[in-house]
This record gives structure tokens, C-alpha cells and sequence, in this order.
């Protein structure tokens, strides 16, 4: 084994894409164009090692994520092998593809936390925007059974242009389906989703008037339920620290458990990525050229190395630095004293309203 | 936010399934792991969550921290008082 930089953090935390396949048509989808097939997915052996591996390391919990994970048939077994390992186990679904026969065998395993996915307050809204006929029905069930059977449940709200203005309404649909927490998460377009970026962005009003009624919300189901909201990035004057710093408190495992630091992080040209079935988690953390290669914050420019918020922020996301500006070490255009930071201000005034164009 | 609180002496303080307090080498020490968050637990938050089985009252969990740090109970009340009240506004704590 090679030596290891002494400075280095342990990660906190492991995204397990298990699939790619999905049985809705989201138009935000934040998955790569290029999916990866059923036929280059890691196995359930393999998946149990990454968790054991990862946990050696020192990640405290784990997210069962894809596309869907209800696709995959050993969905129970991967979960029991997290748990077993030690991990907090998190299930991140849409809630279409898990039955609730499935769930119960996933409580059985030990699963510590559930979060579903909810595309609108209203049936036909939630499956035109999930491009699937019946999805907040089912939806609906397995949130009941989750709670039902004793797990904390999170919604996640997926918020945009033609939603944005019924935050509240899909507040109540959390609280009536018992959930502990929500999470307001604001369309980010990574991947399929900016196909679809002028049909989903919502204009400035609408951000402001949603900030002002989350407050309130908050507000007004204290005790009750917790709802963590950031500002959208193409609306924010700051911008998101991208993973809690590049190679510090996360990794990401792609189906065919590619290594990567972010969930987008392949959109970097020039990275390269190690695979789990050629090396331990342990070295692809410590030493793989892609975690390397925006670890720490010298590579940064001006005004990023000056800035006092350089600890806080890591300069932003990489993957929307090189989207926006062709170059990944760029200061995040999204942060206002980013000298391209008017692009994001001119992208947030395009709004097309046009048919999505649906992930198929 | 939890100023002024009160928990009721009979309440039995659980830590609902999903929310787990788990001791990590590699992260340094105790942590309280909860749905997307990570709470590292000092030495007192630790010996208070210990004792948030659901059997024990909230009574019996500051008499027995009285006796075990040999502090004034009204301060062990207090700590207690906080340390819970801020969980349970998160729903991480069922009184």
C-alpha cells in the first residue's frame, strides 16, 4: 500500500447508486445521459465488501440511491449487508418499484430511514411532472407503510417552475403522511435535467415569494416537522459547498462501482476514476487521481484564496463550474463575486414553458 | 428556541428507531446518527443518551446523573432539560 497524505478527513458518508433504471420519466433527472446497463451492475457480494470497506474507513451512513433502487431484485440483501457492516442505512426511492411486502423485509433488515420522493401536491400534477400514471398513488402507500411499520420518513420535494407555488400544499401532504422531516430540494440541473433547464427554472418572484412562505412554515409546524430548504443555485448569491469539499466528507459509487467524488463528477472531462472491483475503498479514497484532484482549496483562483468564506464553501461546486465555464478550477459562477456570475443571472431570467423532454 | 421548556417528570425519553448513538474510532468518538445528519456527542451528551431507553423517566434519568457526576441536580436537570428539548423539536427524541 502507498503512503497516505496524514491530513486527510474520513468520509461521512457513501452514495450507493445501485442502478441506473428507473421507472419514472423525471425531466430533472440529475443522472448522466449516458446510463449505465443492468449488465455492468456490481453484484450483491460486492456490494456487501464496498459497505464493509467503507465503514473500515470510517463513513457512519450509507444511501441506497439509483435510479431506483426497487429495481434491483437483491435490494433486501444489499440493505441487510449495510446494516451488518455498521452503517446507517438510508433508502432513497420514488417509492415506485418497493412493495410494501418489500418494505417490511427491508425494516426487517434493519433499514434506519426512508425518504421518498414527492413530484406535487395533487395526483395529476405529481405524475405529469414523474411522466408516470399512478406513481403518486403508489407513492402515497409505501410513505403510509414506511411510517406504519415504525421508520422515519423523509419527503424530499422536488421543486421547480411549475410547482414552486404549492410548497405549502406539499407541506401538508408530508404532515398527513406522518413524516419527521422534508427536504425542499430545488431542481438542480446536472445531466439529463439540463436538457430541460428554460422548461424547469422558476422565475426570481417565485423564488423569493417561496423563501418568504418556507419561513413561514417553518414557523408554524415547530415541534412537528423539520424542513430543511436551501436557495435554488442559479438564484443564490453564494453557492452550495459542492459534497462538503471535494474528497472530504463523501464518495460516490456509480452501478458498475465506479469511484467518484460527486454525484456529477463525470462531466469533468480529463478525471479519472477508479473501480471498486480493482481497488479497496480505502486507496481509491486516498489516493485515486479523482479525488485528488480539487482535494483542498490551493488550486482555487481569485477571488476564491483570498475569500473568507474559502472553508466554508470550497469555491463551490466543480461540476457547475466546468459546465457554466468550461473550466473546473473556476470560482462557481453561481457565487455573486464570481466574475461570470452574470451568465447564472442571464440563464435564471430564460423560462420556456415547453413540453419536458422526458428521461425515457 | 428550547428556553423554558419543561419536560414532564414522568416522560420516558426514547431514541425512535433511525436515530442512533454509535461510538466511531475513525470519526473521533461518539456520534448521535440521525436521517441526513451527524451530531458528534460530547462525554455528558453521551451518558444522558445512554439512559433515553424508553424504560427510564426523565425523574430517574436526573437522579441517577446527580449521583453518578455528584453535581447539583438542578444543573444536571437543566443540562438534561436542553440537551432533549433540542432533540425532540427535531423529532429526534420521543418524551
Amino acid at each position: 500500500m502507498a503512503s497516505r497524505d496524514q491530513s486527510l478527513h474520513s468520509p461521512l458518508g457513501l452514495l450507493a447508486e445501485l442502478t441506473h433504471r428507473c421507472p419514472l420519466g423525471c425531466p430533472y433527472c440529475s443522472n448522466p445521459l449516458a446510463l449505465e446497463g443492468r449488465d455492468g451492475e456490481l453484484d450483491t457480494a460486492t456490494w456487501a465488501r464496498v459497505f464493509t470497506e467503507a465503514a473500515a474507513l470510517g463513513v457512519l451512513q450509507v444511501h441506497l440511491s439509483g435510479g431506483e433502487p426497487g429495481t434491483r431484485r437483491d435490494l433486501v440483501e444489499i440493505a441487510s449487508s449495510a446494516r451488518e457492516a455498521g452503517l446507517y442505512t438510508n433508502l432513497i426511492t420514488s417509492g415506485v418499484g418497493i412493495t410494501t411486502r418489500t418494505m417490511r423485509d427491508l425494516w426487517e433488515a434493519g433499514l434506519d430511514h426512508v425518504q421518498v420522493s414527492i413530484q406535487d401536491s395533487d395526483a395529476v400534477s405529481s405524475d405529469h411532472i414523474a411522466g408516470y400514471k399512478g406513481a403518486f398513488q403508489r407513492k402515497h402507500a409505501l410513505a403510509a407503510e414506511a411510517v406504519r411499520l415504525g421508520l422515519m420518513l423523509t419527503i424530499n420535494l422536488v421543486v421547480h417552475r411549475a410547482n414552486i407555488g404549492r410548497i405549502g400544499a406539499m407541506v401538508d401532504l408530508a404532515l398527513a403522511l406522518k413524516a419527521s422531516r422534508i427536504e425542499i430540494a430545488h431542481v438542480q440541473y446536472y445531466g439529463w435535467a439540463l436538457k430541460n433547464r428554460d422548461a424547469l427554472m422558476p422565475a426570481r418572484e417565485q423564488v423569493e415569494r417561496a423563501a418568504v412562505e418556507v419561513e413561514e412554515l417553518r414557523r408554524r409546524h415547530q415541534g412537528r416537522i423539520v424542513i430543511d430548504a436551501v436557495v435554488p443555485d442559479y438564484h443564490a448569491r453564494f453557492p452550495k459547498p459542492c459534497v462538503g469539499g471535494w474528497g472530504r466528507r463523501s464518495l460516490n459509487v456509480t452501478p458498475s462501482g465506479k469511484v467518484l467524488p460527486c454525484h456529477a463528477a463525470e462531466t469533468i472531462p480529463g478525471l479519472e476514476f477508479w473501480n471498486v472491483r480493482d481497488h479497496s475503498l480505502q486507496d481509491i479514497w486516498a489516493l485515486s487521481p479523482a479525488f485528488g484532484a480539487f482535494r483542498g482549496t490551493d488550486y482555487l483562483p481569485e477571488p476564491c484564496l483570498s475569500c473568507e468564506r474559502r472553508e466554508i464553501d470550497f469555491g463551490g461546486c466543480r461540476c457547475q463550474a466546468f459546465a457554466l465555464t468550461g473550466d473546473a478550477r473556476a470560482t462557481d459562477p453561481v457565487c455573486h463575486k464570481s466574475p461570470d456570475h452574470g451568465l447564472v443571472a442571464r440563464l435564471a431570467e430564460i423560462h420556456a414553458d415547453e413540453p419536458y423532454h422526458y428521461r425515457r | 428556541m428550547t428556553e423554558g421548556i419543561a419536560i414532564a417528570p414522568d416522560a420516558r425519553p426514547r431514541l425512535p428507531r433511525g436515530v442512533r448513538l454509535t461510538n466511531n474510532e475513525a470519526q473521533g468518538g461518539w456520534v448521535l446518527l440521525a436521517p441526513e445528519r451527524i451530531f458528534k456527542a460530547d462525554a455528558i451528551a453521551v451518558e444522558i443518551l445512554k439512559r433515553c431507553t424508553g424504560e427510564a423517566t426523565f425523574e430517574a434519568i436526573v437522579d441517577d446523573l446527580t449521583a453518578a457526576f455528584k453535581a447539583p441536580r438542578e444543573r444536571i436537570h437543566a443540562d438534561v432539560t436542553k440537551l432533549l428539548a433540542g432533540l425532540a423539536e427535531k423529532r429526534l427524541l420521543e418524551l
